[in-house]
Protein backbone atom coordinates (compact mmCIF):
# COMPACT_ATOMS: atom_id res chain seq x y z
CA UNK A 1 0.00 0.00 0.00
CA UNK A 2 2.79 2.44 0.86
CA UNK A 3 4.30 1.54 -2.50
CA UNK A 4 1.05 2.47 -4.25
CA UNK A 5 0.91 5.78 -2.39
CA UNK A 6 4.43 6.54 -3.56
CA UNK A 7 3.48 5.86 -7.18
CA UNK A 8 0.34 7.90 -6.62
CA UNK A 9 2.40 10.90 -5.47
CA UNK A 10 4.61 10.70 -8.55
CA UNK A 11 1.64 10.40 -10.89
CA UNK A 12 -0.19 13.08 -8.88
CA UNK A 13 2.66 15.53 -9.39
CA UNK A 14 2.42 14.99 -13.13
CA UNK A 15 -1.36 15.41 -13.20
CA UNK A 16 -1.24 18.49 -10.97
CA UNK A 17 1.18 20.29 -13.26
CA UNK A 18 -1.17 19.70 -16.19
CA UNK A 19 -4.22 20.69 -14.16
CA UNK A 20 -2.75 24.02 -12.96
CA UNK A 21 -2.39 25.31 -16.50
CA UNK A 22 -5.79 24.00 -17.48
CA UNK A 23 -7.42 25.70 -14.50
CA UNK A 24 -5.85 29.05 -15.38
CA UNK A 25 -7.06 28.73 -18.97
CA UNK A 26 -10.59 27.77 -17.95
CA UNK A 27 -10.71 30.56 -15.45
CA UNK A 28 -9.11 33.38 -17.37
CA UNK A 29 -10.14 32.59 -20.94
CA UNK A 30 -13.29 30.54 -20.17
CA UNK A 31 -11.58 27.97 -22.29
CA UNK A 32 -11.80 24.19 -21.83
CA UNK A 33 -8.55 23.54 -23.59
CA UNK A 34 -8.77 20.03 -25.06
CA UNK A 35 -5.32 20.26 -26.62
CA UNK A 36 -3.68 20.55 -23.21
CA UNK A 37 -2.78 16.86 -23.09
CA UNK A 38 -1.22 17.04 -26.51
CA UNK A 39 0.90 19.98 -25.41
CA UNK A 40 2.23 17.63 -22.76
CA UNK A 41 3.08 15.16 -25.51
CA UNK A 42 4.70 17.91 -27.58
CA UNK A 43 6.99 18.79 -24.68
CA UNK A 44 7.87 15.13 -24.20
CA UNK A 45 8.71 14.56 -27.88
CA UNK A 46 10.70 17.78 -28.23
CA UNK A 47 12.83 16.56 -25.34
CA UNK A 48 13.27 13.28 -27.23
CA UNK A 49 14.44 15.26 -30.25
CA UNK A 50 17.07 17.22 -28.34
CA UNK A 51 18.17 14.38 -26.06
CA UNK A 52 18.18 11.30 -28.27
CA UNK A 53 18.34 12.62 -31.84
CA UNK A 54 20.69 15.54 -31.23
CA UNK A 55 22.46 14.12 -28.19
CA UNK A 56 22.22 17.21 -25.98
CA UNK A 57 22.42 16.83 -22.21
CA UNK A 58 19.11 16.04 -20.52
CA UNK A 59 18.79 19.29 -18.56
CA UNK A 60 19.36 21.37 -21.69
CA UNK A 61 16.92 19.24 -23.69
CA UNK A 62 14.25 19.68 -21.04
CA UNK A 63 14.80 23.44 -20.86
CA UNK A 64 14.67 23.85 -24.64
CA UNK A 65 11.57 21.65 -24.93
CA UNK A 66 9.73 23.58 -22.23
CA UNK A 67 10.57 26.92 -23.84
CA UNK A 68 9.62 25.74 -27.33
CA UNK A 69 6.32 24.29 -26.11
CA UNK A 70 5.49 27.62 -24.47
CA UNK A 71 6.33 29.45 -27.70
CA UNK A 72 4.22 26.97 -29.68
CA UNK A 73 1.29 27.52 -27.31
CA UNK A 74 1.47 31.30 -27.69
CA UNK A 75 1.63 30.96 -31.48
CA UNK A 76 -1.29 28.51 -31.54
CA UNK A 77 -3.26 30.95 -29.42
CA UNK A 78 -2.50 33.88 -31.74
CA UNK A 79 -3.29 31.93 -34.91
CA UNK A 80 -6.20 29.67 -33.94
CA UNK A 81 -7.81 30.71 -30.67
CA UNK A 82 -7.53 34.47 -30.47
CA UNK A 83 -9.74 35.16 -33.49
CA UNK A 84 -12.39 32.91 -31.91
CA UNK A 85 -12.18 34.29 -28.40
CA UNK A 86 -15.13 36.65 -28.82
CA UNK A 87 -17.39 33.84 -30.01
CA UNK A 88 -18.69 31.14 -27.69
CA UNK A 89 -16.76 28.79 -25.38
CA UNK A 90 -18.17 25.82 -27.32
CA UNK A 91 -16.51 27.00 -30.54
CA UNK A 92 -13.17 27.45 -28.77
CA UNK A 93 -13.50 23.98 -27.29
CA UNK A 94 -14.05 22.43 -30.70
CA UNK A 95 -11.16 24.42 -32.15
CA UNK A 96 -8.94 23.02 -29.43
CA UNK A 97 -10.04 19.46 -30.28
CA UNK A 98 -8.88 20.24 -33.82
CA UNK A 99 -5.55 21.57 -32.56
CA UNK A 100 -5.22 18.44 -30.41
CA UNK A 101 -5.69 16.20 -33.45
CA UNK A 102 -3.20 18.19 -35.51
CA UNK A 103 -0.57 18.07 -32.75
CA UNK A 104 -1.01 14.36 -32.18
CA UNK A 105 -0.73 13.52 -35.86
CA UNK A 106 2.22 15.82 -36.38
CA UNK A 107 3.95 13.96 -33.57
CA UNK A 108 3.05 10.64 -35.14
CA UNK A 109 4.20 11.88 -38.54
CA UNK A 110 7.66 12.93 -37.34
CA UNK A 111 8.34 10.37 -34.65
CA UNK A 112 6.19 7.38 -35.66
CA UNK A 113 3.54 5.50 -33.73
CA UNK A 114 5.87 3.11 -31.92
CA UNK A 115 6.60 3.77 -28.24
CA UNK A 116 9.95 5.40 -27.53
CA UNK A 117 12.06 6.04 -24.44
CA UNK A 118 14.65 8.62 -23.38
CA UNK A 119 16.93 5.98 -21.99
CA UNK A 120 17.19 2.27 -22.74
CA UNK A 121 18.03 -0.40 -20.23
CA UNK A 122 16.76 -1.29 -16.82
CA UNK A 123 17.29 0.95 -13.82
CA UNK A 124 18.06 -0.68 -10.53
CA UNK A 125 15.57 0.75 -8.01
CA UNK A 126 16.62 2.07 -4.64
CA UNK A 127 15.04 0.38 -1.68
CA UNK A 128 14.12 2.88 1.04
CA UNK A 129 12.19 1.63 4.07
CA UNK A 130 11.07 -1.32 1.99
CA UNK A 131 9.81 0.93 -0.83
CA UNK A 132 11.11 0.48 -4.35
CA UNK A 133 11.81 3.68 -6.21
CA UNK A 134 13.81 4.14 -9.41
CA UNK A 135 16.34 6.99 -9.65
CA UNK A 136 14.26 8.52 -12.44
CA UNK A 137 11.23 8.54 -10.20
CA UNK A 138 13.20 10.36 -7.53
CA UNK A 139 13.99 13.01 -10.13
CA UNK A 140 10.36 13.26 -11.17
CA UNK A 141 9.21 13.64 -7.60
CA UNK A 142 11.82 16.30 -6.86
CA UNK A 143 11.06 18.19 -10.07
CA UNK A 144 7.32 18.07 -9.45
CA UNK A 145 7.69 19.40 -5.91
CA UNK A 146 10.11 22.13 -7.01
CA UNK A 147 7.84 23.20 -9.86
CA UNK A 148 4.71 23.27 -7.73
CA UNK A 149 6.52 25.40 -5.13
CA UNK A 150 7.89 27.65 -7.88
CA UNK A 151 4.42 28.16 -9.34
CA UNK A 152 3.05 28.85 -5.89
CA UNK A 153 5.74 31.47 -5.24
CA UNK A 154 5.19 33.00 -8.67
CA UNK A 155 1.44 33.32 -8.14
CA UNK A 156 1.78 34.47 -4.56
CA UNK A 157 4.73 36.84 -4.64
CA UNK A 158 5.23 38.37 -8.07
CA UNK A 159 3.24 41.21 -9.51
CA UNK A 160 2.50 39.23 -12.67
CA UNK A 161 1.42 36.21 -10.61
CA UNK A 162 -0.95 38.30 -8.53
CA UNK A 163 -2.34 39.89 -11.67
CA UNK A 164 -2.99 36.40 -13.10
CA UNK A 165 -4.95 35.51 -9.99
CA UNK A 166 -6.78 38.83 -10.23
CA UNK A 167 -7.67 38.02 -13.86
CA UNK A 168 -8.94 34.62 -12.79
CA UNK A 169 -11.09 36.33 -10.16
CA UNK A 170 -12.56 39.10 -12.21
CA UNK A 171 -11.45 39.79 -15.76
CA UNK A 172 -13.50 43.00 -16.17
CA UNK A 173 -12.21 44.54 -12.97
CA UNK A 174 -8.65 43.67 -13.99
CA UNK A 175 -9.14 45.57 -17.25
CA UNK A 176 -10.71 48.51 -15.41
CA UNK A 177 -7.69 48.61 -13.07
CA UNK A 178 -5.43 49.07 -16.06
CA UNK A 179 -3.97 45.57 -16.05
CA UNK A 180 -2.90 44.73 -19.58
CA UNK A 181 -5.18 41.72 -20.01
CA UNK A 182 -3.77 40.70 -23.39
CA UNK A 183 -0.27 40.46 -21.93
CA UNK A 184 -1.65 38.40 -19.07
CA UNK A 185 -3.26 36.04 -21.57
CA UNK A 186 0.18 35.46 -23.10
CA UNK A 187 1.52 34.79 -19.60
CA UNK A 188 -1.27 32.31 -18.99
CA UNK A 189 -0.28 30.37 -22.10
CA UNK A 190 3.41 30.49 -21.29
CA UNK A 191 2.84 29.24 -17.76
CA UNK A 192 0.21 26.67 -18.72
CA UNK A 193 2.18 25.24 -21.64
CA UNK A 194 5.51 25.21 -19.78
CA UNK A 195 3.95 23.24 -16.93
CA UNK A 196 2.21 20.91 -19.38
CA UNK A 197 5.50 20.29 -21.18
CA UNK A 198 7.24 19.56 -17.87
CA UNK A 199 4.45 17.14 -16.94
CA UNK A 200 4.70 15.42 -20.32
CA UNK A 201 8.46 15.04 -19.98
CA UNK A 202 8.06 13.52 -16.52
CA UNK A 203 5.48 11.11 -17.84
CA UNK A 204 7.86 10.16 -20.64
CA UNK A 205 10.66 9.62 -18.12
CA UNK A 206 8.47 7.49 -15.90
CA UNK A 207 7.09 5.26 -18.65
CA UNK A 208 7.47 5.72 -22.39
CA UNK A 209 6.51 8.17 -25.11
CA UNK A 210 3.56 7.48 -27.35
CA UNK A 211 1.76 9.90 -29.65
CA UNK A 212 -1.49 9.32 -27.76
CA UNK A 213 0.08 9.87 -24.34
CA UNK A 214 -1.29 13.38 -24.03
CA UNK A 215 -4.75 12.46 -25.18
CA UNK A 216 -4.89 9.74 -22.53
CA UNK A 217 -3.84 12.27 -19.86
CA UNK A 218 -6.65 14.64 -20.76
CA UNK A 219 -9.27 12.88 -18.67
CA UNK A 220 -7.25 12.73 -15.45
CA UNK A 221 -6.11 16.36 -15.73
CA UNK A 222 -9.64 17.57 -16.44
CA UNK A 223 -10.90 15.45 -13.54
CA UNK A 224 -8.24 16.97 -11.29
CA UNK A 225 -9.04 20.52 -12.39
CA UNK A 226 -12.78 19.98 -11.88
CA UNK A 227 -12.18 18.34 -8.51
CA UNK A 228 -10.16 21.39 -7.56
CA UNK A 229 -13.07 23.67 -8.39
CA UNK A 230 -11.78 25.02 -11.73
CA UNK A 231 -11.04 28.29 -10.07
CA UNK A 232 -7.93 28.24 -8.20
CA UNK A 233 -4.57 26.76 -9.12
CA UNK A 234 -4.09 25.44 -5.61
CA UNK A 235 -7.26 23.38 -5.88
CA UNK A 236 -5.85 21.84 -9.05
CA UNK A 237 -2.84 20.52 -7.14
CA UNK A 238 -5.05 18.94 -4.48
CA UNK A 239 -7.33 17.55 -7.20
CA UNK A 240 -4.36 16.02 -9.00
CA UNK A 241 -3.17 14.28 -5.88
CA UNK A 242 -6.63 12.91 -5.07
CA UNK A 243 -7.14 11.55 -8.60
CA UNK A 244 -3.71 9.95 -8.75
CA UNK A 245 -3.86 8.40 -5.30
CA UNK A 246 -7.33 6.96 -5.85
CA UNK A 247 -6.28 5.58 -9.24
CA UNK A 248 -3.27 3.83 -7.73
CA UNK A 249 -5.06 2.62 -4.61
CA UNK A 250 -7.98 1.30 -6.66
CA UNK A 251 -5.65 -1.36 -8.06
CA UNK A 252 -5.79 -3.08 -4.68
CA UNK A 253 -9.46 -3.88 -5.31
CA UNK A 254 -10.04 -3.87 -9.06
CA UNK A 255 -8.17 -4.83 -12.20
CA UNK A 256 -5.44 -2.36 -13.19
CA UNK A 257 -7.04 -2.03 -16.61
CA UNK A 258 -9.89 -0.07 -15.06
CA UNK A 259 -7.57 2.47 -13.46
CA UNK A 260 -8.41 5.33 -15.84
CA UNK A 261 -12.11 4.79 -15.17
CA UNK A 262 -11.55 5.73 -11.54
CA UNK A 263 -10.82 9.34 -12.49
CA UNK A 264 -13.96 9.42 -14.57
CA UNK A 265 -16.15 7.95 -11.82
CA UNK A 266 -14.74 10.42 -9.31
CA UNK A 267 -15.41 13.31 -11.65
CA UNK A 268 -19.01 12.23 -12.32
CA UNK A 269 -19.69 11.64 -8.63
CA UNK A 270 -18.30 15.01 -7.72
CA UNK A 271 -20.28 16.82 -10.40
CA UNK A 272 -23.44 15.18 -9.07
CA UNK A 273 -22.78 15.91 -5.42
CA UNK A 274 -20.77 19.12 -5.41
CA UNK A 275 -20.71 20.72 -8.86
CA UNK A 276 -18.63 23.67 -7.70
CA UNK A 277 -15.70 21.34 -6.96
CA UNK A 278 -14.18 20.34 -3.66
CA UNK A 279 -12.38 23.62 -3.20
CA UNK A 280 -14.58 25.89 -5.27
CA UNK A 281 -16.29 28.74 -3.50
CA UNK A 282 -19.87 29.73 -4.03
CA UNK A 283 -20.69 30.42 -7.65
CA UNK B 1 -12.68 74.70 -18.07
CA UNK B 2 -14.42 71.60 -16.78
CA UNK B 3 -12.38 68.56 -15.74
CA UNK B 4 -14.79 66.27 -17.56
CA UNK B 5 -17.13 67.45 -20.26
CA UNK B 6 -19.63 65.15 -21.91
CA UNK B 7 -21.65 66.55 -24.78
CA UNK B 8 -24.39 65.04 -26.94
CA UNK B 9 -23.54 61.51 -25.83
CA UNK B 10 -25.39 58.75 -27.63
CA UNK B 11 -24.56 55.22 -26.61
CA UNK B 12 -26.11 51.82 -26.01
CA UNK B 13 -25.87 48.09 -26.46
CA UNK B 14 -26.24 46.16 -29.72
CA UNK B 15 -28.92 47.91 -31.78
CA UNK B 16 -30.56 49.82 -28.95
CA UNK B 17 -29.57 53.31 -27.88
CA UNK B 18 -29.85 53.88 -24.14
CA UNK B 19 -28.52 57.43 -24.08
CA UNK B 20 -30.01 59.94 -26.50
CA UNK B 21 -27.70 62.92 -26.33
CA UNK B 22 -26.65 63.46 -22.72
CA UNK B 23 -24.67 66.49 -21.56
CA UNK B 24 -22.76 66.55 -18.33
CA UNK B 25 -19.78 68.28 -16.76
CA UNK B 26 -17.66 67.75 -13.69
CA UNK B 27 -15.51 70.67 -12.53
CA UNK B 28 -12.30 70.47 -10.56
CA UNK B 29 -12.90 69.45 -6.92
CA UNK B 30 -16.60 68.83 -7.39
CA UNK B 31 -18.85 65.98 -6.29
CA UNK B 32 -21.45 65.48 -8.98
CA UNK B 33 -24.34 63.10 -8.47
CA UNK B 34 -26.49 61.59 -11.21
CA UNK B 35 -29.95 60.51 -10.13
CA UNK B 36 -32.90 59.12 -12.03
CA UNK B 37 -35.28 56.19 -12.15
CA UNK B 38 -34.20 52.67 -13.06
CA UNK B 39 -33.50 52.38 -16.76
CA UNK B 40 -32.70 56.07 -17.13
CA UNK B 41 -29.23 55.13 -18.38
CA UNK B 42 -27.16 56.18 -15.38
CA UNK B 43 -24.87 53.14 -15.40
CA UNK B 44 -24.63 53.21 -19.18
CA UNK B 45 -23.55 56.85 -18.99
CA UNK B 46 -20.78 55.96 -16.57
CA UNK B 47 -19.65 52.98 -18.61
CA UNK B 48 -19.59 55.03 -21.81
CA UNK B 49 -17.44 57.68 -20.15
CA UNK B 50 -15.01 54.95 -19.06
CA UNK B 51 -14.91 53.33 -22.49
CA UNK B 52 -16.80 50.16 -21.53
CA UNK B 53 -19.75 50.88 -23.80
CA UNK B 54 -19.32 52.00 -27.38
CA UNK B 55 -20.11 55.63 -27.95
CA UNK B 56 -22.13 56.21 -31.11
CA UNK B 57 -22.14 59.96 -31.11
CA UNK B 58 -21.02 62.89 -28.98
CA UNK B 59 -17.79 63.83 -27.30
CA UNK B 60 -16.10 63.09 -23.99
CA UNK B 61 -13.34 65.50 -23.06
CA UNK B 62 -11.22 64.86 -19.97
CA UNK B 63 -8.60 67.38 -18.83
CA UNK B 64 -8.86 69.09 -22.20
CA UNK B 65 -8.21 65.89 -24.14
CA UNK B 66 -10.76 64.08 -26.29
CA UNK B 67 -11.07 60.56 -24.86
CA UNK B 68 -14.11 59.49 -26.88
CA UNK B 69 -13.62 55.92 -28.08
CA UNK B 70 -10.61 55.12 -25.90
CA UNK B 71 -10.63 51.88 -23.91
CA UNK B 72 -10.54 51.60 -20.12
CA UNK B 73 -6.82 50.75 -20.05
CA UNK B 74 -6.00 54.03 -21.82
CA UNK B 75 -8.46 56.11 -19.82
CA UNK B 76 -7.16 54.81 -16.51
CA UNK B 77 -3.68 56.03 -17.48
CA UNK B 78 -5.05 59.54 -17.95
CA UNK B 79 -6.16 59.83 -14.34
CA UNK B 80 -9.72 58.56 -14.22
CA UNK B 81 -10.73 55.52 -12.18
CA UNK B 82 -13.97 53.60 -12.05
CA UNK B 83 -15.64 51.57 -9.32
CA UNK B 84 -18.35 49.31 -10.76
CA UNK B 85 -21.52 48.66 -8.80
CA UNK B 86 -21.13 44.88 -8.57
CA UNK B 87 -18.15 42.57 -8.47
CA UNK B 88 -15.85 45.44 -7.66
CA UNK B 89 -13.20 43.52 -5.72
CA UNK B 90 -10.97 40.53 -6.48
CA UNK B 91 -12.58 38.07 -4.03
CA UNK B 92 -9.74 35.55 -3.68
CA UNK B 93 -7.08 38.23 -3.27
CA UNK B 94 -6.31 39.79 0.08
CA UNK B 95 -7.11 43.43 0.82
CA UNK B 96 -3.45 44.34 0.29
CA UNK B 97 -3.32 42.45 -3.00
CA UNK B 98 -6.48 44.19 -4.17
CA UNK B 99 -4.86 47.56 -3.54
CA UNK B 100 -1.68 46.40 -5.25
CA UNK B 101 -3.72 45.50 -8.33
CA UNK B 102 -5.22 48.98 -8.22
CA UNK B 103 -1.66 50.30 -8.40
CA UNK B 104 -0.73 47.91 -11.21
CA UNK B 105 0.28 50.58 -13.71
CA UNK B 106 1.71 52.93 -11.10
CA UNK B 107 5.42 53.53 -11.50
CA UNK B 108 7.62 53.07 -8.47
CA UNK B 109 6.66 52.28 -4.91
CA UNK B 110 3.00 52.03 -4.01
CA UNK B 111 3.55 51.37 -0.28
CA UNK B 112 3.11 54.95 0.77
CA UNK B 113 -0.11 55.29 -1.17
CA UNK B 114 -1.34 52.09 0.47
CA UNK B 115 -0.60 53.54 3.91
CA UNK B 116 -2.60 56.61 2.92
CA UNK B 117 -5.52 54.35 2.02
CA UNK B 118 -5.22 52.57 5.35
CA UNK B 119 -5.48 55.96 7.06
CA UNK B 120 -8.60 56.77 5.07
CA UNK B 121 -10.12 53.33 5.71
CA UNK B 122 -8.70 52.08 9.04
CA UNK B 123 -10.78 48.89 8.88
CA UNK B 124 -8.80 47.84 5.81
CA UNK B 125 -5.53 48.06 7.67
CA UNK B 126 -6.90 45.75 10.35
CA UNK B 127 -7.97 43.30 7.67
CA UNK B 128 -5.12 43.75 5.22
CA UNK B 129 -4.48 40.01 4.99
CA UNK B 130 -8.11 38.98 4.76
CA UNK B 131 -9.54 37.80 1.45
CA UNK B 132 -11.79 40.51 0.04
CA UNK B 133 -14.48 37.98 -0.87
CA UNK B 134 -15.03 37.12 2.79
CA UNK B 135 -15.74 40.70 3.85
CA UNK B 136 -19.09 42.42 4.32
CA UNK B 137 -20.64 44.45 1.51
CA UNK B 138 -19.70 47.76 3.10
CA UNK B 139 -16.11 46.71 3.64
CA UNK B 140 -15.88 45.43 0.06
CA UNK B 141 -17.09 48.82 -1.15
CA UNK B 142 -14.21 50.42 0.77
CA UNK B 143 -11.73 47.97 -0.73
CA UNK B 144 -13.14 48.86 -4.15
CA UNK B 145 -12.80 52.60 -3.59
CA UNK B 146 -9.32 52.24 -2.14
CA UNK B 147 -8.32 50.10 -5.12
CA UNK B 148 -9.46 52.82 -7.50
CA UNK B 149 -7.71 55.56 -5.51
CA UNK B 150 -4.34 53.79 -5.63
CA UNK B 151 -3.54 55.57 -8.90
CA UNK B 152 -4.08 59.10 -7.54
CA UNK B 153 -6.88 59.75 -10.01
CA UNK B 154 -8.09 63.25 -10.79
CA UNK B 155 -11.62 61.88 -11.12
CA UNK B 156 -13.26 58.83 -9.64
CA UNK B 157 -16.47 57.34 -11.01
CA UNK B 158 -18.64 55.58 -8.43
CA UNK B 159 -21.55 53.47 -9.62
CA UNK B 160 -24.11 53.24 -6.78
CA UNK B 161 -21.57 53.00 -3.98
CA UNK B 162 -24.24 52.39 -1.33
CA UNK B 163 -26.34 49.81 -3.19
CA UNK B 164 -27.25 46.91 -0.93
CA UNK B 165 -25.62 48.38 2.16
CA UNK B 166 -27.19 48.82 5.57
CA UNK B 167 -28.13 52.45 6.37
CA UNK B 168 -25.21 52.69 8.79
CA UNK B 169 -22.67 51.55 6.18
CA UNK B 170 -24.30 53.62 3.45
CA UNK B 171 -23.84 56.70 5.57
CA UNK B 172 -20.23 55.77 6.29
CA UNK B 173 -19.47 55.23 2.58
CA UNK B 174 -20.92 58.63 1.66
CA UNK B 175 -18.86 60.22 4.43
CA UNK B 176 -15.80 58.64 2.85
CA UNK B 177 -16.80 60.06 -0.53
CA UNK B 178 -16.76 63.53 1.01
CA UNK B 179 -13.36 62.82 2.55
CA UNK B 180 -11.97 61.56 -0.75
CA UNK B 181 -13.22 64.75 -2.37
CA UNK B 182 -11.42 66.84 0.25
CA UNK B 183 -8.21 65.03 -0.70
CA UNK B 184 -8.52 66.72 -4.08
CA UNK B 185 -10.26 64.01 -6.09
CA UNK B 186 -13.30 65.01 -8.11
CA UNK B 187 -16.20 62.58 -7.88
CA UNK B 188 -18.89 61.58 -10.36
CA UNK B 189 -21.35 59.19 -8.78
CA UNK B 190 -24.66 57.53 -9.32
CA UNK B 191 -26.77 57.15 -6.24
CA UNK B 192 -30.01 55.24 -5.90
CA UNK B 193 -30.63 56.99 -2.62
CA UNK B 194 -31.08 60.35 -4.34
CA UNK B 195 -31.66 62.32 -1.14
CA UNK B 196 -28.45 61.15 0.54
CA UNK B 197 -26.46 61.44 -2.69
CA UNK B 198 -27.56 64.96 -3.54
CA UNK B 199 -27.05 66.08 0.07
CA UNK B 200 -23.28 65.59 -0.18
CA UNK B 201 -22.97 66.75 -3.81
CA UNK B 202 -22.08 70.16 -5.16
CA UNK B 203 -24.18 69.62 -8.25
CA UNK B 204 -26.58 67.02 -9.52
CA UNK B 205 -28.13 65.82 -12.76
CA UNK B 206 -31.53 64.22 -13.16
CA UNK B 207 -31.61 61.73 -16.00
CA UNK B 208 -34.79 60.17 -17.40
CA UNK B 209 -35.06 57.83 -20.36
CA UNK B 210 -31.57 58.56 -21.53
CA UNK B 211 -32.00 62.35 -21.59
CA UNK B 212 -31.11 65.25 -19.32
CA UNK B 213 -34.15 66.28 -17.34
CA UNK B 214 -32.75 68.76 -14.85
CA UNK B 215 -29.45 69.95 -13.50
CA UNK B 216 -28.71 72.26 -10.62
CA UNK B 217 -26.81 72.41 -7.36
CA UNK B 218 -27.36 69.52 -4.99
CA UNK B 219 -29.28 71.65 -2.53
CA UNK B 220 -31.51 73.18 -5.20
CA UNK B 221 -32.40 69.75 -6.56
CA UNK B 222 -33.23 68.52 -3.08
CA UNK B 223 -35.61 71.47 -2.70
CA UNK B 224 -37.07 71.06 -6.19
CA UNK B 225 -40.69 69.92 -6.10
CA UNK B 226 -40.55 67.90 -9.29
CA UNK B 227 -37.47 66.01 -8.11
CA UNK B 228 -39.12 65.46 -4.77
CA UNK B 229 -42.19 64.00 -6.42
CA UNK B 230 -40.18 61.85 -8.82
CA UNK B 231 -37.47 60.36 -6.64
CA UNK B 232 -37.46 61.54 -3.12
CA UNK B 233 -40.72 59.96 -2.13
CA UNK B 234 -42.99 63.00 -1.79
Amino acid sequence: MAQLILYGLIYGGIISLGAIGLTLLVRILKFSHFAHGDMMALGAYLTLLFRVTMGLPMWLSVALAVILTAVAAVLIDRIFYKPLRRTSPAILLIASVGVALVLRHLIQFFWGAAPQVYQRGVERPYIVWGLRIRPTQVWILVMAVVLVIAVWLFLQKTKTGKALRAMADNMDLAAVSGIDTERMVVWTWVLGAALAAAAGIMLGMDTQLRPAMGWLMLLPIFAAAILGGLGNPYGAIAGGMIIALSQELSTMFINTAYKPAVAFVLMVLLLLVRPQGLFGGKA
Amino acid sequence: MALLEVSGLRAGYAEVDILHGVNLAVNQDEIVCVVGPNGAGKSTLMKSIFGLVRVRDGRIVFQGEDITGLGPSQIVRRGMCYVPQNNNVFPSLTVEENLEMGAFIRQGDFRRKMEEMFELFPILKERRRQKAGTMSGGQQQMVAMARALMLDPKLILLDEPTAGLSPKFAELVLEKVTEINRMGVSVLMIEQNARAGLAISHRGYVLTMGRNRLDDTGQALLANEEVGRLFLGG
